[in-house]
């Protein structure tokens, strides 16, 4: 037998070995994927994450709503002239997470206010209107949000994220 | 597992755990130096095929309950967005359906071997016993993860095999009603049998390990059926059983792929891609090939409680086997009688088989008795009878003076599965032609689809056209619920791009609500929105066309299906034949005829099709030439459309087909050069040995 006297070669031997070895490994590999992958979201998730439109038009100054996007509380505050004037008259060097109010809303847009509503402490949700600085209070472990939803006290280490969103019209906007 | 270790760990860590918990010794004992006969044929990889397989199960299991909803309502649906939306759902779930049938497969190959060479005699009764209760375990756990879809067989399945327990004097009715946790197969059902087909794999994997343990002390049985005597009759476990099994693993693995890449639905039943209905039974309730065997033993007995007695009596008797074959000789290798009618009791077995899978009338009630009394004689005469009266050949001395002798007589199993199978194979075609001339419905012609063998794809131009047919004939009774607008923008669909998608769901009006006013109201359609249905829900749909509610289109081409039994399964196998529905679907909607044959009467209200079964339907001819304008110039014919309009439902029906043959390619070209690579070495490591 022909594959009887190759054995004499180790060399060839090892070869054959390794080369099985490595096909199991990288087929072993390749089978996990798809283990793994399933646990991403799947494609009825990722589709229902697109951008969603929200009318302003009925928030009264002074009123907040909170909408859902991708699961998450976005809370859109249509803020009075005290509240854009106390977030703007804070020293900023001296917030936790020092942002100033201009960089969190959008221009020509003062008024309004979008932020995703989950407390960067430990992810509850903060009450809006709530709290020593006319902003949001979160009652878990007591994290302090002023009116641009900038961490002003408690352990939370950041600002309430802002959501990518754009004004589609005066009335309008687009989150996502 | 025989006896305390003598294995001794150099690393210091090893050896203060192993002092502690032998766990390193005892894996050492039974899988590496554990001896083994060195006569081992394939036959004996089916053992570690079976645990690859309970593995393979159980892990795909674990994965497809994250995404499966056990209630009643969302059932069906939840699987069907399992092989939709999650990520590479299709594979895991058609891993886990097609594994049952591959794993019975293997269950079957494993017991007859152990009847063949006699593993059940004396000193592995309980080694017997054991993979008995294992067997009864996987036909209930089987049998629970078939209902968990909740098809049509599913439902019917689960009220069939429930109301068996009814046959039970006194407390059936009882009984029945405990299994079902309500007045009927439902919810609660469901729930339950969710439970238990994840808990019972577990059950199943612990008494495997009785059954290993069982045979590490008793030792394997070997071809020739003598113990090992000396040191020349064994080889250590590892590496040669070990890389021998992973040999018979690689191949075993070539045939599970075929299923799962190339014809995943053709072990199943098509009924079941109909979500369960509990007003209306199918036509035939068949359970899954595996039980076949068993499901007609139950209907040859004309009497309720001796039907269900002689189902479930035929798989009790195997326990007794050890018993009732008291015979010198182990393997039927050395006893001429024994083996030949081992053969016959195969045939008989795949017969019986063949027979639980036809309609239970005339010729098939008569030759299933037989059978059924063939089935019995076989455990409690022939083989009491031939331990008696045989005479068996000498047995060899030792495995090795066995494998020194070893000659030509190897092929004879081979050549007798032969007979047996072209036996088989010539009944069947018979009685196969006969069973569709009772039936006299004429078989549409087949069609040439794109989208067969291990390479097509969907036409790209017919599922756009057929995209529009649906959207000005079919749509306007019947929906498309399984598809999202978003499908029709993804890789291996219609091609197009996402803005298309999004353009052609905003032509569509979705209800949506309620709003913060609590009211309900209607937006244009969004990429993720499903296709509407034309009517609100199925008493509206049933009212519009009286009285019967037009299905879903999203599976119809899975659903439906024409006969084609034993022979066909064979040219079927290589050609992956699968296109019984898309066919089915394109003859039904060219059948229609104006005016029925003479001497054919169809009833009130209903129209000719000579194609659809019974050749009355409720809906009248959905298409006519020129009805939908091709800006293609493909010809603007029935036969057109329904081409397109069939192709198209072929891919609502299974959008990632393309993903699915271009995967199995892959995996295919994997495996060939994986199970070549393991025989070599395979044959390397034997080669030291001899
Ligand atoms: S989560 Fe908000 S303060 Fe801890």
């Amino acid at each position: 037998m022909t594959t009887a006297s190759s054995a004499d070669h180790p060399t060839r031997r090892d070869f054959l070995f390794v080369a099985t070895g490595a096909a199991a490994a990288v087929g072993g590999a390749a089978a996990l994927w798809p283990f793994i992958s399933q646990m991403n979201p799947d494609a009825s998730t990722i589709a229902a994450g697109a951008p969603i439109d929200v009318d302003l038009s009925p928030i009264a100054e002074g009123q907040d709503i909170k909408v859902f996007w991708r699961g998450k509380p976005i809370y859109i505050s249509h803020r009075t002239k005290k509240q854009i004037d106390e977030a703007r008259a804070v020293n900023v060097a001296s917030l936790p997470d020092p942002q100033t109010d201009e960089a969190r809303v959008k221009a020509g847009h003062e008024q309004w206010l979008v932020v995703i509503g989950i407390c960067t402490h430990l992810g509850c949700i903060p009450i809006a209107h709530e709290g020593n600085y006319d902003g949001f209070f979160c009652p878990c472990h007591g994290s302090q949000y002023d009116s641009s939803g900038r961490i002003r006290q408690g352990p939370a280490p950041a600002n309430l994220p802002v959501p990518p969103y754009q004004f589609v019209s005066d009335t309008k906007i687009q989150i996502g | 597992m025989s006896g305390p270790s003598d294995y001794q760990p150099s690393n210091p860590a090893l050896q203060w755990i192993e002092r502690r918990l032998p766990i390193i010794g005892l894996v050492h004992s039974s899988f590496v130096v554990y001896p083994t006969p060195r006569n081992l044929n394939y036959w004996w990889t089916f053992g570690a095929i079976l645990s690859f397989m309970l593995g393979m199960q159980i892990l795909t299991g674990v994965v497809l309950a994250m995404h499966y909803t056990p209630h009643a309502d969302l059932a069906f649906k939840s699987v069907e967005l399992i092989v939709r939306d999650v990520n590479y759902g299709w594979l895991l779930r058609n891993m886990h359906a097609c594994g049952a049938s591959m794993f019975f497969f293997a269950v079957y190959v494993h017991m007859l071997r152990g009847l063949y060479y006699g593993s059940y005699k004396e000193p592995r009764e309980v080694l017997w016993i054991l993979g008995v209760i294992i067997y009864l375990l996987m036909m209930a756990t089987g049998f629970m993860g078939y209902v968990l879809p909740w098809g049509q067989m599913s439902f019917w399945g689960a009220t069939v095999i429930t109301n068996l327990f009814s046959a039970i004097p006194y407390f059936g009715e009882s009984i029945v009603t405990l299994l079902w946790g309500g007045y009927s197969v439902g919810n609660p059902t469901l729930n339950r049998f969710f439970s238990l087909h994840y808990l019972l794999p577990f059950l199943i994997a612990g008494v495997v390990v009785l059954h290993v343990w069982a045979l590490h002390v008793a030792g394997q049985n070997n071809p020739d059926g003598v113990e090992p005597k000396t040191e020349k009759d064994t080889v250590p476990f590892t590496p040669h059983a070990t890389i021998k099994d992973m040999f018979g693993v690689s191949c075993f693995l070539l045939l599970y792929a075929w299923f799962i890449f190339y014809m995943p639905n053709y072990l199943g039943d098509a009924d079941n891609y109909i979500p369960a209905n509990p007003g209306v039974t199918p036509p035939h309730i068949v359970p899954e090939w595996y039980y076949l065997p068993f499901y007609a033993i139950l209907r040859s007995i004309p009497n309720k409680l001796a039907g269900v007695v002689g189902m479930f009596g035929a798989i009790i008797i195997l326990c007794f086997l050890p018993w009732l074959d008291s015979a010198r000789t182990r393997s039927s290798k050395y006893r001429p009688l024994a083996k030949q009618f081992f053969w016959i009791f195969v045939a008989v077995c795949i017969l019986l088989g063949y027979l639980g899978s036809q309609p239970p009338e005339g010729i098939y009630v008569i030759a299933g008795r037989v059978l059924t009394v063939c089935y019995f004689a076989y455990f409690l005469i022939v083989l009491p009878l031939l331990s008696r009266i045989e005479t068996p050949r000498p047995v060899p001395n030792s495995i090795s003076d066995a494998v020194l002798a070893k000659t030509g007589s190897r092929s004879t199993p081979m050549v007798s599965t032969a007979i047996v199978l072209a036996l088989a194979a010539s009944l069947f075609a018979g009685s196969i032609d006969s069973a569709k001339a009772s039936e006299g419905s004429d078989q549409p012609p087949g069609n040439k689809w794109s989208f067969s063998g291990p390479f097509g794809k969907f036409d790209r131009g017919a599922l756009q056209r057929g995209l529009k047919v649906y959207k000005e004939v079919c749509a306007s009774c019947h929906g498309l619920s399984y598809i999202a607008f978003r499908n029709l923008a993804e890789p291996g669909g219609p091609g197009y791009s996402v803005a298309q998608a999004a353009a052609f769901a905003s032509d569509y009006k979705v209800k949506d609500g309620p709003n913060d006013a609590g009211d309900m109201f209607e937006r244009p359609g969004r990429p993720a929105d499903y296709f509407p249905s034309p009517f609100p829900n199925e008493q509206a749909a049933r009212a519009a066309n009286g009285g019967a509610a037009p299905p879903d289109l999203s599976l119809i081409t899975k659903a439906r299906s024409y006969k084609r039994g034993f022979p066909w399964f064979i040219i079927d196998f290589f050609t992956q034949y699968q296109e019984q529905g898309p066919d089915y679907v394109s003859a039904v909607l060219q059948g229609f005829e104006d005016k029925a044959p003479e001497g054919v009467t169809i009833p009130e209200g209903s129209y000719y099709n000579k194609y659809f079964p019974g050749h009355a339907i409720k809906m009248p001819k959905p298409l006519s030439d020129g009805q939908v304008t091709y800006d293609d110039g493909s010809p603007t014919t029935v036969a057109q459309y329904a081409k397109d309009v069939t192709t198209f439902l072929m891919w609502t029906a299974e959008p990632h087909m393309e993903a699915r043959k271009r995967l199995g390619f892959q995996v295919f070209v994997f495996l060939i050069i994986f199970a070549g690579l393991m025989y070599f070495t395979k044959k390397k490591v034997w080669a030291a040995s001899h």
